[in-house]
């Protein structure tokens, strides 16, 4: 790995990217993760502390550090100077400041949903509507296979609004995967403006 | 999963809570030139992080997952060693993420990974 020579900054051609995968539990979040990812997922407790809680004076706040979160994610090299990071997140909505901080900074989020188990993907749902800027699409997992409800229903269903693309996606399936991942980052494209950093 | 379970995370970070730079949890971090003798001096949870960077640029959540680190604390530790040289921090995670440029890039990569 070439490093730039200047002191501060880490080769400045290597860039990370990151989409968030959210979605109830049992959804297909680690197994899309996984199918994309060059490395087994990392499944990992991490401390979903901010070490300023510990400080916080209310003993009951103690309790929280030591709540562990899994942490799920998976790595893809895109290119030689372009790393995509997938996270995904913890289902349980008591982990909504894990969320915050896996979301800061992600180019993209994919809300997975099953079918059989909508009201599963209900918070993550809520959370892209109301709690996050982050640009979102909503994919159904076909996790038979087959399409077992027009999109229009699910969509009914959800309450989403139109303007939130809603597709398919066979989270199993590798290239399937990648076109949802692909469809979240147009999403992004047409939600905001071409903006260049710096 | 933390390896010193026995110790709150702030005695690992000398009481300090917060970072000075925004390190989301996939940027980027390296090791320029490795300092066994600047190893050997660093906390074992700043030197596992260090040493762990010291393979290969990867993530903050990588090295916190691999070291059993919590979040939390390796960012701050991570800071340190940036302010001592030791660490280098990709700046470029904090580029706008929706820049079109930056999602273009990403949008043909997978492309041509599927």
């Amino acid at each position: 790995m070439a490093f730039a020579s200047s002191p501060d900054r880490l080769a400045p051609t290597l860039t990370s990217a990151k989409i968030v995968v959210a979605g109830g539990f049992g959804v297909g979040k680690t197994t899309l993760v996984g199918r994309v990812s060059e490395i087994p997922p990392v499944n990992t407790e991490a401390w979903m502390t901010q070490a300023s809680r510990t400080v916080d004076p209310l003993a009951d706040t103690d309790e929280k550090t030591t709540t562990t979160v899994a942490m799920d994610f998976g790595r893809l090299r895109l290119s030689h100077d372009l790393i995509l990071y997938l996270f995904g997140t913890p289902g349980q909505p008591r982990f909504w400041p894990m969320w915050d901080d896996l979301c800061r900074g992600a180019s993209s989020a994919l809300v997975l949903v099953d079918t059989r188990r909508l009201d599963v993907s209900f918070p993550a749902v809520n959370y892209f509507e109301n709690d996050s800027d982050v640009p979102f699409v909503v994919a159904v997992n076909l996790f038979d296979g087959a399409r077992t409800h027009p999109l229009d229903q699910v969509r009914d269903a959800l309450g989403v609004a139109e303007s939130v693309p809603l597709i398919t996606v066979d989270a199993r399936d590798r290239r399937s995967a990648v076109r949802a991942l692909v469809a979240s980052l147009r999403n992004t494209l047409e939600k905001t403006s071409p903006v260049t950093a710096r | 999963m933390t390896a010193n379970p026995w110790v709150r995370p702030y005695v690992l970070t000398g009481g300090r809570t917060r970072t000075r730079h925004r390190l989301y949890v996939h940027t980027l971090v390296g090791v320029e030139r490795y300092d066994p003798v600047a190893a050997a001096r660093l906390s074992p949870e700043a030197r596992r992080l260090y040493e762990r960077a010291a393979v290969g640029p990867q993530s903050v959540a990588e090295l916190s997952a691999h070291c059993g680190v919590s979040l939390g604390v390796t960012r701050v530790l991570l800071e340190d060693l940036s302010a001592a040289g030791q660490v280098q921090i990709n700046d470029d995670a904090e580029s706008a993420p929706y820049d079109h440029r930056l999602l273009k890039r990403v949008i043909d990569g997978l492309r041509e990974f599927a």
